[in-house]
């Protein structure tokens, strides 16, 4: 367009003659998308996530994750172990929900075979699930608060997870990849002065867990970081197959230790924290008081916990699930977790496929970056709680 | 007689002053950055470094500046060469500036130094216009920031560097109204001036919603938590020091350290009594003076690990909407203040 042919072209007031000539030209004016690829390596996306943007000035136009830099191909790799090795597979695509996901296939193999594992060792699961999910929350917890830049609280978390570790270590020897589980039962009982540790340690987080609500639930920055940030409706949560805290925070309690009880879930007390308005916040909010009913049901494993055999007396040599396929849903600790094993008859199964909960926190990751700001998409993925062993397997 | 000769000579204790400044211009960024490393460390139920130097860890700055200097120094293909390298001096200069008209004491009773030797006291240089000066030279890093960010040819780079500018257009106008709300009060514009004027009384009293804008947009125009976005790692990895490397990037740390050191002293001078003591006057002031700055900038230190960040707009909405306005009330009740009484 010709400057003349500007309709708004004004007179700067001046002498007569002498004006200043404005031409507006601000709709006119020539601007650009910039393409940015966040990750694979880049500090906040906490592993090989990728997520091409398109950016108007600092706001997000389109969000895509990349992934698969962290594919292991773990369903194929099953078909090719036994069933007692793939307990060893399973605990490393989410490698912070180790005992979660080792716990899911034993109860798979374990349904197929028509077995069940004794009193004992279905409440000593329960117990390690659960201190499992504390020390991924705390993980979450930490890191977010890294992304929005308060240092303090991962360091923090990190120190409550080395007990946690600590006392896991005692039962199973490991601090991360636990391979505790065994079909029908455990590796081993727990060791001496366990669960007195263990007792310690519910009082001490439980105490500690008032820095993190110091530093970042009650803090004024935090929360004008996240109140109202990455809203997630409940039914579009539904709609991608979000589970755990996530869907949670969108005010839906669907948690299959509630809905569909494994374990001895049934037999204890606990809630399911819901969140009002599903932004980050919520999210944030839920991941907290999840690690507060998760240290209730720790508690009331301690009181209930019978004595008794940890193995069902007789087991078979070889390990052949006869022929046929079931589905076992599991709440694990960022979500559901489902085993679709199917079985020939033979030592290793001839599918199984898992529906891991960061697979579908991810997918949604578009819906909720769409429009945002760029530091608020530190906000959001911080939020979206996911493992990227755990979205690519 | 020879050191009577030697210090008689204003010239040589000139010269003498502005190695001194220097000196402290390279070792308090030191200091303070293993404070910060110690102190963060403690607070975060670590020990920081431990090695260095045997005792605590003390060498460490030291070794991470030798290491500083043996990295190869790495200029992107893409990047604007010249503009790339020059740009962490620009940044480091203006700091180091700032240094030279710092007063850590009072003037001393009888002087005889001819003009343009900075008098008699223990400061580098007395301008009559001392805290025109600080304030202006200080702003001038943002242009380094700004060179480094355009001509690294990264988009980290490049959105960092403009959140730094726009960071800063809105929090060089708080600074300068409380700071000149202050000068108001002094009725100087002489940083010794202003120490002198506060023999009575600290100026933080009078001056209390001056000195928190002062701190406020000294931490945003440092980048520091809770407002260092421009360089914020989790989204944008450094900044506009994203593609700098070797002695390069340690300029831009040792300017940001500087920096931190050479604001506080500032607030100091402006609010906190400069060089005069309490409770024990005794003490001489010039270690008054340091002692104040290493609690300001302990402070400093401290939110880093208390606040997490603010976002852009956010820090925009603060300075505009809040700081600006109260330092503006400020103004109109000093000139009040000094009118009425």
């Amino acid at each position: 367009m010709a400057v003349t042919e500007l309709p708004t072209a004004g007179m700067l007031p001046g002498g007569p003659g002498e004006g200043v000539q404005v031409v507006i030209a601000g709709e006119e004016l020539p601007t650009q998308e910039m393409t940015l690829s966040i990750g694979p390596q880049h500090p906040s996306t906490h592993g090989v996530l990728r997520v091409v943007l398109t950016l108007d000035g600092e706001r997000i136009d389109t969000a895509t994750p990349v992934i698969g830099y962290m594919h292991r191909a773990f369903d194929k790799l099953s078909e090719a172990r036994d069933y007692r090795q793939i307990i060893a597979l399973s605990n490393r695509h989410d490698w912070l929900s180790a005992f979660g996901n080792e716990l899911g296939v034993a109860l798979a193999t374990e349904r197929l075979m028509g077995i069940e594992a004794p009193e004992r060792a279905q409440w000593i699961r329960m117990l390690m699930a659960e201190w499992n999910r504390v020390l991924n929350h705390l993980m979450f917890l930490g890191s977010f608060g890294l992304e929005l830049g308060a240092m303090t609280p991962m360091f923090y978390a990190f120190r409550e997870r080395e007990d946690i570790q600590t006392l896991m270590e005692m039962a199973t020897g490991a601090r991360m990849h636990f391979t505790y589980c065994r079909v029908g039962g455990l590796k081993e009982d727990l060791p001496k002065g366990f669960l007195q540790y263990s007792e310690v340690l519910v009082k001490r987080i439980r105490h500690r867990l008032l820095d993190y609500e110091g530093l970042l639930l009650g803090n004024e920055i935090f929360k004008k970081r996240t109140v109202g940030i990455g809203v997630l409706p409940g039914e579009v949560a539904k709609s991608y197959g979000v589970t755990g805290p996530i869907l949670h925070a969108s005010g839906v309690a669907e948690d299959s230790r509630k809905t569909e009880p494994y374990l001895k879930y049934s037999e204890v007390d606990f809630e399911v924290p819901v969140g009002e308005h599903g932004d980050s916040f919520d999210r944030f909010n839920v991941l907290y008081h999840r690690i507060e009913q998760s240290l209730r049901i720790i508690e009331q494993v301690h009181a209930k916990l019978p004595a008794g055999p940890i193995m069902p007396g007789k087991m078979p040599k070889y390990l052949k699930p006869p022929e046929g396929w079931t589905y076992v849903r599991t709440e694990n600790s960022l979500g559901e977790t489902g085993y679709y094993l199917v079985s020939r008859g033979d030592t290793k199964p001839w599918r199984l496929k898992m529906r891991t909960p960061s697979f579908h926190n991810v997918s949604m990751i578009p819906y909720l970056l769409k429009g945002v700001l760029l530091p608020d998409l530190i906000a959001v993925l911080g939020s979206v709680f996911f493992v990227v062993g755990d979205v690519d397997r | 007689m020879i050191f009577y000769h030697f210090f008689s000579n204003p010239w040589a204790v000139f010269a003498l002053k502005l190695a001194a400044v220097f000196i402290f211009f390279l070792t308090a960024p030191l200091v303070l950055g293993y404070v910060e490393h110690k102190g963060l460390a403690h607070m975060q139920s670590r020990l920081g470094p431990m090695e260095a130097g045997r005792f605590h860890g003390w060498a460490q700055l030291i070794a991470d500046g030798v290491k500083f200097i043996q990295k190869e120094d790495i200029v992107p293909d893409a990047a604007d060469r010249r503009i790339f390298m020059l740009a962490p001096m620009i940044v480091i200069i203006p700091v180091s500036l700032v240094f030279l008209v710092i007063p850590f004491g009072p003037a001393a009773v009888s002087c005889h130094a001819p003009a343009g030797t900075g008098g008699c006291g223990f400061w580098g240089e007395n301008f009559d216009v001392g805290i025109f000066f600080v304030l202006a030279i200080s702003a001038i890093s943002v242009i380094g920031m700004l060179m480094a960010g355009w001509a690294s040819a990264n988009k980290f780079s490049l959105i960092g560097a403009i959140r730094g500018a726009a960071q800063l257009i809105a929090y060089e106008l708080p600074l300068v109204l409380a700071a000149s709300a202050v000068a108001m009060q002094a009725g100087t514009l002489s940083l010794v001036g202003i120490g002198d004027a506060q023999k009575a009384y600290w100026f933080v009293f009078p001056q209390i919603a001056g000195f928190i804008i002062f701190v406020i947009a000294s931490l945003a125009e440092l980048s520091r938590p809770p407002f260092d976005m421009p360089i914020a790692d989790s989204e944008i990895i450094f900044g506009h020091m994203t593609e700098y490397t070797g002695i390069r990037f340690g300029l831009f740390l040792l300017s940001e350290y500087a920096g931190i050191v050479s604001l506080s002293a500032i607030a100091v001078v402006l609010y906190l009594g400069a060089w005069h003591g309490f409770i024990v006057p005794w003490i001489p002031g010039p270690i008054w003076t340091l002692a104040k700055i290493g609690a300001l900038s302990f402070l400093v230190i401290w939110l880093r690990a208390t606040y997490p960040r603010l976002r852009e707009d956010q820090l925009q909405k603060m300075a505009w909407k809040y700081l600006i306005p109260i330092a503006l009330v400020n103004i109109l009740l000093t000139m009040i203040f000094k009118v009425v009484f």
